[in-house]
């Protein structure tokens, strides 16, 4: 059929151009709301790391070996993480869809929907690797010591970033309206963040839970975060960032897909 | 020894479909734009002009037919003709956080004007829109019409080949739509292949070379505006106003000679007036005569009713 023809043919290149063109549209939006959007994303796991840190530091004072309060520090790197990416991915992509028609004038210039989204979803990646260090700082005011695998941390906040940001704009493409953004957050983004080993560690869980939480992508990125601070275990890490690749792989190919059908008729 | 290409219209569709689970949006189009020409695309709500305009950016895929756009084939080759035209939409999408500079320039990047030559680039679409001496305003702060211009200067800031207008004026005061109608013929001057969707029609008869009339998703008249309207409904009509039964007896002694009417609210106009019998005028009582127009040849071909 012609329509499938033509899909495909738009799929097969992403041309820089368009990709920079797109990038660059999000800098400088960035540049007029980057105090709201930045405050959001660091005060919020801040208070989750002093709450959890002083009130049940008060009762664990070690997990896993770590002291409690670098335990959160490390973890809430990951919900950082998780919420500028996911949240990005949703309302925005949403509301400039629905609301704001921005995509249809985009469409309208040499930019194809994968160049589309591809470059959207890697500015959020890109601000979910920045924001994702802030905890970490503040965790080095609470005692972290600092180390040189910290420096990896920007990196895998990108690459998980990259993943939540293609789920959020999978969704986006698929609910009836922005009311329904409610069901995945209890239903979906809830579980992942508990089942991720952010707060405390999933080895209390029964064996299937902890089974599951190896499919649960920030589960994942929390191992990375911890093992990048503490120390590394390569073959694990390796396998850890193998499956954020494929989880963004596979959610940047349906995200791509449910928006275009949504936006071209 | 090289053949020389023949010249290549701006458009070019033939036999194009597109359908909606039953409905024919756009049902066997063929359309051609001469370049350099303004084609006026006419004819009610629903009838298919603005899922043609969708098709001819790739934003909608047609079932079947052949869409050449500057000489590519749509929607193969969607993104090479996307690069050299510029499209207004009829529903605005500006940045209304940016400043009208930054409005451009994000659009200068993303239509590809080279780095070295953005700056200019958006200075020349500032002062052709008018808006240089708002250019650091936020987009938020300016009024209807400016917005307007802004959208349009946005969508040529590449010095596209060809323009899409879609309703450019809808919603406007007469006044702003002055302006846009300025803008618009600057773009013909400058040899600019346009086409343009209204429902106004003064304003095709105004901007156009030529105007396509659609209905039900297809052509049923092209030509010059004055062309339409000397084949369509002649050189006058014949107005007369009254309470419906006058109106209703005016139409049941000229229609059986051949004359076709047509209503608008209190009124009735006979058209080809000029055509009429010296005692059948007299018969009619006091009228006003004035010139045919396109909106008789509109209402005549696309029927006094909209579509839905």
């Amino acid at each position: 059929m012609a329509t499938t023809q033509a899909s495909e043919q738009r799929l097969r290149a992403v041309e820089p151009t368009a990709f920079a063109g797109v990038f660059t549209r999000e800098i400088t939006l960035f540049r007029r709301i980057w105090k709201s959007s930045t405050f959001g994303s660091i005060v919020e796991p801040t208070i989750n790391l002093v709450a959890f840190g002083f009130g049940f530091g008060a009762l664990v004072t070690s997990v896993q070996g770590i002291p409690y309060v670098q335990y959160i520090g490390t973890g809430v790197v990951a919900s950082a993480i998780l919420f500028s990416s996911v949240f990005a991915g949703m309302y925005d992509t949403y509301v400039k869809r629905y609301y704001m028609k921005t995509y249809d004038g985009i469409l309208a210039t040499p930019v194809d929907v994968p160049e589309l989204f591809l470059a959207e979803a890697a500015w959020i990646a890109v601000k979910s690797g920045i924001y994702g260090c802030a905890p970490l700082l503040i965790a080095m005011l609470f005692g972290l010591p600092p180390s040189w695998g910290m420096l990896a941390v920007p990196f895998i906040g990108m690459l998980t970033g990259f993943g939540f940001a293609f789920m959020g704009q999978w969704f986006s493409g698929i609910v009836p309206s922005m009311d329904s953004f409610t069901y995945v957050q209890s239903a979906l983004v809830t579980p992942l963040l508990l089942l991720s080993g952010v707060f405390f560690p999933i080895s209390g869980f029964p064996q299937w839970v902890q089974t599951l939480a190896q499919v649960n992508p920030l589960f994942h990125c929390v191992e990375l975060v911890r093992d990048a601070v503490f120390g590394w275990d390569p073959v694990s890490d390796l396998v850890s960032v193998l499956v954020l690749c494929v989880f963004a792989l596979v959610m940047g190919v349906l995200a791509v897909r449910v928006l275009r059908k949504r936006l071209i008729d | 020894m090289t053949l020389i290409p023949p010249s290549e219209p701006a458009l070019h569709l033939r036999g194009v479909v597109k359908t909606f689970g039953d409905i024919r949006a756009v049902d066997g189009l063929d359309l051609d734009l001469t370049p350099g020409t303004c084609l006026g695309l006419l004819g009610p709500n629903g009838a298919g002009k603005s899922t043609t305009m969708r098709m001819l950016t790739g934003q909608a895929i047609a079932d079947s037919g052949e869409i050449r756009v500057l000489g590519h084939e749509v929607p193969r080759e969607s993104k090479q003709a996307r690069a050299r035209m510029g499209v207004v939409p009829q529903r605005e999408n500006l940045d209304d956080d940016l400043t009208v500079r930054q409005n451009i320039t994000v659009w200068a990047t993303l239509l590809r004007v080279p780095r070295r030559s953005r700056l200019a680039a958006v200075d020349a679409a500032l002062e052709m829109a008018q808006l240089t001496d708002r250019a650091d305003s936020k987009v938020v702060t300016l009024s209807g019409g400016m917005r307007r211009r802004l959208l349009i200067a946005r969508a040529l800031v590449h010095s596209p080949e060809l323009v899409l207008l879609d309703e450019p004026t809808v919603g406007l005061d007469p006044q702003v739509r002055g302006d846009i109608w300025t803008l618009v013929d600057r773009l013909r001057s400058a040899g600019v292949s346009t086409l343009m969707s209204t429902h106004y029609i003064e304003e095709a008869e105004r901007l156009c070379d030529d105007v396509a009339v659609m209905s039900h998703g297809r052509v049923i008249a092209r030509g010059t505006p004055a062309a339409l309207v000397a084949e369509h409904a002649g050189v006058e009509a014949l107005e007369f106003y009254g309470p419906p039964a006058r109106l209703a007896q005016i139409e049941d002694t000229v229609q059986p000679q051949g004359f076709r009417t047509r209503r608008t609210g209190p009124a009735v106009s006979v058209l080809r007036a000029e055509a009429l019998p010296l005692d059948v005028v007299d018969g009619l009582g006091d009228g006003t005569r004035r010139a045919a127009n396109l909106e008789d040849v509109f209402v005549l071909l696309t029927g006094e009713k909209l579509e839905d």
